[in-house]
Formats: structure tokens, C-alpha cells, sequence
């Protein structure tokens, strides 16, 4: 890595219940870590959460180089409707695709925020990359004449996708020059740029990032605000869905790939804080158990869409399962389970300060199970009054809901190291079946926040190639060539940029062999 | 959904179908069901299909008139109008693709199809059983183009059609078998799409067991309860042929298996043993759920509950098993009704 001497990094990582923030030196060694309830001025919250870091680290603002936030915003903006931006969408894929119009899967409230109107223009490609039928640049004047002069104003940004786009962008391309020429003041967000194959994913992904444009820009002012009032000029990076990083300029471009960054960044961190790069990772928070797979030293990627707000798409997300277990989870009686036990799934969430025995509080939950059975030592009340036999059977069961959880998605059928990360992770036993090992790393409780300061910088390509004989070899190493080049124009320094991925997928009913190629490739930033 | 139970692993991702079917009923109103005995012997019903790579499916979707193009063709040449449209599978878009021509065009819909589940090749279908002729072909894409054949035997339909499929860019919207009432009666698996509907509705609906109910509803047999440990897939003349292997959990601890796939799922082995061949249909369901899960969509680490279920008897007698049997699709073992294997 080619860090200038004593530059540190600051990681922040906004999730639902908590602010982390941490300080890194060069050596990515951790300095100082900070934790706070994140608070409903999220910006306000992070700024304070610096402040706090800073603070206590004893670190210089002005040797603070880098900022690297993970946050919730985009997630909380399209679930509550909030700040998004009107988007004009536009579809290049006629006569094809009429069938199912654009934003036609969309949740009517959210449709009626979004959208300043829709339209199907003639245009797009085939799989091989031949067109369709030409791009009718005709239609889309028509389009955009009714746009200028609607009631309601421009809108603030364009979405246009077209028919197999991330084979060729030829037909985006000249409809946002057209749109650009037009409203020079819109966004414009490109689906080639953002989603892989499956039109009515990523069209959705795409007017999800054009009507998240307008928070993107809120927060990056009120970031850029928070470094100048503490004395900062760093370098800000965003952390995305795949636990890579991306510099300014692209967050305002594809905010949407913000969604997600969390459960990425805990990934990353507890592979940076283990050492390990093939794992099972565990995240125990106070309400709910992710459970992940890092491999190559990154999530796994889900194979099946991700829907966001009641929206699908089929953007980069990690491949996730969630289990309701945390420590804040309440714990019942129950003759009809094999323990006699029933594990959530209700918890008392960020209330367990309050609530839950060991805290003086009347309900009972799994921190107080923990303590009584020897895993932790929560709270301030000791004496409880829990049988040591309850604790145990909640405890047993506990270990049958992880163990299953960890066979669902472990990779292959021997037996993986797991890592134990986030705040409520002393739940897990010191062997599970289907764990080689349990590795407890160090600041374990704030490994999302550092997974966001260490995070690499990363592009991916996802195309069809046509294969004629022989040529697979040759079509893959082109394929690779252009992801590598992808990530280095992201950011990432060309001597350790790398492939991290690589996946394979052929097609059925086609005369000639077609290959389908998913690469991502990655690299410390320069 | 329910279609996609018979589509055993084939047949099309039923989203896109729903979607599309969905906009169709939104836009132009339900098409009716109608039972055969509803039409006269001597109406002209016309089974639809679309035919492609999923994936491209999912990205270059219906315009939305192509089944009124092909009917218009089909009018044009047999000089007679077409009463209603009908499946030629059950499956995840196949099952829906006559409900959206249908709904768009005002026709009802007849409740039969001409497999009874799905099956990877032209020729496989009862029709060719009861000797109705498959012509006229007509195919046709988004753009307009229409093609428009006919075929000395059903194998060369296929070998023709995908062709046009790779010239029309990797899908194509088609009609095959048009037959009369009459002709359907003794051709056509009665009443299938009211019961792949039932199903459908009852995934929707169960919450306690739903993969119990599903087999109670359709005679089938859960065969095993595990995980989804390899699954292999390659391309091979146009099929997505390959196999699976589940290991089984719970009660099926220690218990291995391996579905064989072409397209759709074609054989279940264990220990050298088979639990179910074609034509019987054999489909990977969600184990929480029941519902279907194609073979594109299967990956390792799914929990998955392998169901079959008896085919139509029509595919029992030796010429149906010549056609769509185990060794028709190259395995060297002979057909034993599922419920035989596992009563």
C-alpha cells in the first residue's frame, strides 16, 4: 500500500441502532474507537462521532488523510419516502419489453414520489450485441418535449436503460447526450453503469439511484461541512454493497450502491481482524445474527434479486441470511420445543439497557442467559434469580440456530472457521458443529466501522460473450483485462489491483455457445 | 407458481411470466378459463409457447402483440378463426404466456396443455401421441417478423425452430399443433390449467406443511429433504444439461442423491438406485415454502425438498415412453411409475 507517512484513516459506520467510528494509523493498526446511538440527524451523529474519535485518539485532525463513511441514508430515504429526487425514466427497448412497463413492479406511493413520467423508446440490442432495431432518437424528443413542459418542472434526474445494455451502452450513451443537451441541470444515471442482466432489475436499480441523487448530494455537503469544522482535509471515500470503496465523485453518481454497505463492511472487517479470507463470518447484534461468507477475502454475492423498499432489483449485495438472535432477544418457556425453550424472535432492541434483567429490568432475554451460562457478563445486575438449567437449555438452543445457519450457507461441505464479530457475538459457544474454530478477533465490536477504513476499491463487468471454437480461453482473459481496467479507473493502484471473482454462466437454447462472464476485480486505493 | 410445480425445473422463471400476465389482466381484463366441453368440437384452439434462453427472456421481454400476430397468421392460412388459445406446457412462463395473448386479445383460454408438465423438446407432447400434426409453425419476435413453416416430422420442428430462435436473437414467441375441440379431447391433457391454478393457489395460501399439502394435492412423493451440495451445468446442443446432488438433513441425514437435469429434471438416483425418472416430473421445491425452484435458479446451499409426482397416464403407455421416457433422453433404465417405486 502506498500511504504517505502518518496518514491515518477515519472508518464510520451508520447502521440502524449504532454510529462506530474508528481511527486506523498507516499499518491499518487501530488507534481509537467510538460508539454512540446513531441519532435521527445523522449527519449531526457523525460529525459528533468524529469529534468523539478524534478526541480520544489523540490523532492530529490535519494527519486524519482519508474518511471512508458506511451509512444507512439511502436505505432510510427510499423506506420513508424521504428526500428522493423526481426521476424521468426512460426505457430503450421497443417494440420488445412493452409487455411490462417501466416502474410497474413499484409500490404505488413510492411510484408517485419518484417518478416525473415514463416512456419506451425503439432501440436496444441483442445478446451478441447487434441492434435490435435503431435507436429512435424521434421519440425520445417527443419525450423530452413533453418533459419541459410539464406543470411540475424539470425533473431532477434521467434513468435510461436499454435492452442488454451491459453487452452495449451505444443506445444510453446517445440518449443521455440528447437528455444532457436538453436539461443540463438533471442527473443522469446510465443502466449499463449500474445493474447486470435482467431489465426490470436493473431499470429499478437504476431509477432507485437517480431518485437518490438528491440525499447523495445532501450528505456529501454536510461530510465535506463536518471535515472543515474539525480541521480535516481528507480524501472522503463511501463504502458500497460490496464491500469495496468508492471515491466522492461516484457516490454522487451511483448513490444506490451505498445500500447494503453495513453487513459488507462488518465482512470485511472481521476478515481483516481474523486474518482469514475463506470463513464464515457471524455478526451478533442486539436484535438479529447475519450470517455471511467471505470468500477471497470478500461477502459471497446473493444469486437471487434483492428487493429494497418493496423494489427489486438485482444489484451487488452480499449474500446474507439473517437469524433473529441477539443479545437483546427475549427468551420464553416452551414445552413444545426440543429444549423447552422458545428464542425470540421478539427482542428488546436498543431498550436492553432498560429491560433486560441483568440491566434491573423484568424481561428475560439472552444477554442475561449468557451471563448465568458463562459466556458473558453483561449489565450491572448480577443476582437475576435464572436457573442455571434455563440458561443452559436457551444456550443449547441457541447453538442448534447458529450451527443451522452456518450449514445453510457454508461453501462446501467441510468444515469452515467462524468468525465472531458485532456487539452480542459472546452468544456463541466456543464450538459449534460445522465450525473448524470460533476466532474472537480483537475490536470485534467495531468491525464494520473498520471493514469501512481498510476497505479496497473494486469494478465489475457482467457480459455476454459469443464463443467460437477455441476461444473461451481467449474471451476470458479479455473479460478479465477489462474488469482490471474497470477498477483501476475506480481508484484501485494498477500493481495489486486483482481478479476477486469470476463466474460462469452458459445459456440454454442457443444454437451457438454463448458464455456469460460476472468479474469483479480489486485493488488497495493508490 | 403452480405451473412451475409441473414444469419440473423447466419451463421458464415464472416472474417474468407473472409480470406479464399481470400488466395483460390490469390492461385488458381476466381471460377466461374454459373447460373444453364449454367449446365446440369444431373451434380452431391454438397452443402457444415462447421459446428461448431464460436469460434472455428476462432482459428483451414480450411487445405484448405477438400472440395476436401469430393468431392472424394462422387465421390467414387455415382460413378459420381461432376460438382459444391454450398451453403447449406447464411451466413458469409457459403456463402464463396464453393467459397474457388471451386477456390481450379477449379469448378465453383452453384448460389443457400438451404435456402436462414440461419437457425439453417439440416432439415431446401428447399431441404427437394422438397424431396431430404440429403444422403450421408459426414463430415470430418483438420486431414483426414472422416465420412461418411446416415440417416433415416433429423432430425437424425443433431442429428448425431453434434456428430461427438464434436468428430472431435468442427468443421467440410461437404456436405449434393447432387443432380442433375435437382433436384436443383426445390430444390434449384436459384440465391442467385449473390445476396447475389450484396449486398455485394453495403455495400461496398453506403455511403450516405446505410442501405435505402440495404433495397431498397433487399425489406426490417428498423424496427427500436436504441441501443442495454441487450442482453442474453445462451446455450441450442447445440444452442446459447436468445434475445436482443434495444431501439430505434432518430425518435424511447420511442420505445422498443426485437429480440428473435436461433443461428439466430428468432422473433421481440414489446409491445407484432410481426414485424417479421421466416422464414422471420431478421438482426441487423451497423447503419452507414449497415453492418451485427452476433448475437455472439452483445453487448450493439451498434447502430444498425434491417432490415427484405421477405424470398424465397418457405418457405410460411403451410409444409415449419411446417418445419422452428415460431412454429418450439416454439413460439406460427402464420407467417404473413413481408411485410403484415409492408405495
Amino acid at each position: 500500500m502506498t500511504e504517505r507517512p502518518g496518514g491515518y484513516r477515519l472508518g464510520i459506520d451508520v447502521g440502524g441502532t449504532n454510529t462506530d467510528a474508528v481511527i486506523l494509523d498507516a499499518d491499518l493498526h487501530l488507534v481509537a474507537k467510538y460508539k454512540a446511538s446513531t441519532s435521527a440527524d445523522i449527519v449531526g451523529g457523525i460529525s459528533d462521532a468524529m469529534a468523539a474519535v478524534l478526541n480520544s485518539s489523540g490523532v492530529p485532525a490535519a494527519a486524519i488523510e482519508r474518511v471512508m463513511l458506511g451509512t444507512t441514508h439511502a436505505t432510510n430515504a427510499v423506506l420513508q419516502r424521504r428526500d428522493l429526487a423526481r426521476v424521468a425514466v426512460i426505457r430503450i427497448g421497443g417494440p420488445a419489453t412493452k409487455s411490462v412497463p417501466p416502474m410497474w413492479t413499484w409500490p404505488d406511493d413510492l411510484r408517485q414520489v419518484v417518478s416525473a413520467g415514463e416512456t419506451i423508446i425503439d432501440g436496444g440490442f441483442e445478446f451478441n450485441g447487434v441492434e435490435q432495431v435503431p435507436f429512435d432518437e424521434d421519440q425520445l424528443t417527443e419525450f423530452l418535449d413533453l418533459l419541459a413542459n410539464s406543470p411540475s418542472g424539470p425533473p431532477d434526474a434521467f434513468a435510461i436503460s436499454s435492452v442488454f445494455a451491459p453487452v452495449s451502452d451505444a443506445h444510453e450513451q446517445r440518449a443521455a447526450e440528447l437528455v444532457g443537451q436538453r436539461f443540463p441541470d438533471s442527473t443522469i444515471s446510465l443502466s449499463s453503469a449500474i445493474g447486470s442482466i435482467g431489465l426490470i432489475e436493473r431499470e429499478n436499480a437504476t431509477v432507485l439511484n437517480g431518485t437518490l441523487t438528491t440525499v447523495a448530494r445532501s450528505i456529501v455537503n454536510g461530510l465535506n461541512a463536518a471535515l472543515t469544522d474539525h480541521g480535516m482535509d481528507a480524501e472522503l471515500f463511501f463504502a458500497q454493497n460490496d464491500g469495496t470503496l468508492m471515491a466522492i465523485d461516484r457516490v454522487l453518481q451511483f448513490p444506490v450502491l451505498t445500500i447494503g454497505s453495513g453487513p459488507a463492511n462488518s465482512m470485511r472487517g472481521a476478515a481483516h481482524l481474523s486474518g482469514l479470507s475463506e470463513a464464515i463470518v457471524v455478526d451478533v447484534g442486539g436484535t438479529s445474527t447475519d450470517i455471511g461468507v467471505l470468500a477471497s477475502g470478500f461477502p459471497r454475492e446473493s444469486a437471487v434479486p434483492v428487493e429494497i423498499g418493496g423494489v427489486r432489483t438485482n444489484f451487488r449485495m452480499p449474500d446474507l441470511l439473517a437469524v433473529a438472535l441477539g443479545g437483546g432477544t427475549v427468551v420464553t418457556e416452551d414445552d413444545s420445543s426440543d429444549h423447552g425453550v422458545k428464542i425470540g424472535p421478539a427482542s428488546v432492541g436498543h431498550r436492553l439497557d432498560t429491560e433486560a434483567l441483568c440491566f434491573g429490568g423484568s424481561t428475560l432475554t439472552l444477554s442475561d442467559a449468557a451471563n448465568v451460562g458463562g459466556r458473558a457478563s453483561f449489565g450491572t445486575n448480577s443476582d437475576i434469580g435464572l436457573s442455571s438449567d434455563l440458561a443452559a437449555r436457551s444456550l443449547s438452543e441457541v447453538d442448534d440456530m447458529f450451527e443451522s445457519g452456518i450449514d445453510r450457507m457454508k461453501l462446501s461441505r467441510s468444515d469452515q472457521p467462524v468468525i465472531a464479530v458485532g456487539g452480542g457475538s459472546v452468544l456463541l459457544p466456543s464450538e459449534l458443529a460445522g465450525a473448524s474454530e470460533i476466532v474472537r478477533p480483537d475490536n470485534f465490536d467495531v468491525a464494520n466501522a473498520i471493514g469501512a477504513a481498510i476497505a479496497s476499491v473494486s469494478a465489475e463487468i457482467d457480459k455476454l460473450f459469443e464463443l467460437t471454437d477455441g476461444s473461451r480461453d481467449a474471451v476470458i482473459e479479455q473479460a478479465k483485462s477489462e474488469a482490471i481496467d474497470a477498477a483501476i479507473a475506480t481508484g484501485s493502484d494498477p500493481d495489486a489491483t486483482e481478479i476477486i471473482s469470476l463466474e460462469e454462466l452458459t445459456m440454454a437454447y442457443m444454437t451457438d455457445n454463448v458464455l456469460r462472464l460476472r468479474i469483479k476485480a480489486a485493488g488497495p486505493l493508490r | 407458481m403452480g405451473a412451475a410445480v409441473f414444469g419440473a425445473g423447466g419451463g421458464g422463471d415464472p416472474l417474468i411470466g407473472s409480470l406479464m400476465a399481470g400488466k395483460a389482466i390490469a390492461d385488458h381484463g381476466p381471460a377466461r378459463l374454459v373447460d373444453l366441453d364449454e367449446l365446440d368440437d369444431d373451434d380452431l384452439i391454438l397452443p402457444a409457447a415462447m421459446v428461448g434462453a431464460p436469460t434472455v427472456m428476462g432482459e428483451k421481454f414480450l411487445s405484448g402483440d405477438e400472440g395476436s400476430r401469430i393468431r392472424e397468421r394462422i387465421e390467414n392460412e387455415l382460413g378459420r378463426k381461432v376460438a382459444a388459445y391454450s398451453s403447449a406446457e406447464l411451466g413458469g412462463v409457459n403456463g402464463v404466456i396464453p393467459v397474457t395473448w388471451a386477456a390481450i386479445d379477449g379469448l378465453p383460454i383452453a384448460d389443457c396443455d400438451l404435456m402436462g408438465r414440461a419437457f425439453p423438446e417439440l416432439q415431446m407432447t401428447t399431441a404427437v401421441l394422438a397424431g396431430v400434426d404440429i403444422n403450421p409453425v408459426v414463430m415470430t419476435d418483438e420486431r414483426g417478423n414472422i416465420v412461418s413453416f411446416k415440417t416433415c416430422t416433429p423432430e425437424w420442428a425443433e431442429a428448425l425452430v431453434r434456428t430461427v430462435v438464434g436468428a430472431m436473437g435468442g427468443e421467440a414467441s410461437m404456436c405449434l399443433y393447432p387443432m380442433t375441440v375435437a382433436q384436443a379431447k383426445e390430444a390434449a391433457v384436459p384440465r391442467s390449467m385449473s390445476r396447475a391454478i389450484e396449486v398455485g393457489r394453495l403455495l400461496l395460501e398453506a403455511d403450516d406443511d405446505p410442501v405435505g399439502a402440495l404433495c397431498q394435492a397433487v399425489d406426490g412423493f417428498a423424496l427427500v429433504t436436504g441441501k443442495v451440495v454441487d450442482v453442474d451445468r453445462q451446455t450441450t446442443e442447445g440444452f442446459a444439461k447436468g445434475s445436482a446432488v443434495i444431501e439430505g438433513v434432518g430425518p435424511d441425514s447420511d442420505r445422498l442423491l443426485r437429480m440428473e437435469f435436461q433443461n428439466e429434471n430428468a432422473v433421481l438416483i440414489e446409491d445407484g438406485k432410481v426414485l424417479a425418472s421421466v416422464p414422471d416430473i420431478i421438482t426441487a421445491v423451497d423447503i419452507h415454502t414449497a415453492r418451485p425452484i427452476v433448475t437455472e435458479q439452483l445453487r448450493y446451499g439451498q434447502r430444498v425438498s425434491i417432490v415427484a409426482l405421477p405424470c398424465d397416464p397418457v405418457w405410460r403407455s411403451e410409444k409415449a415412453l419411446a417418445l419422452a421416457g428415460p431412454q429418450a433422453f439416454g439413460y439406460d433404465i427402464s420407467y417404473v411409475p413413481v408411485e410403484e417405486i415409492h408405495d
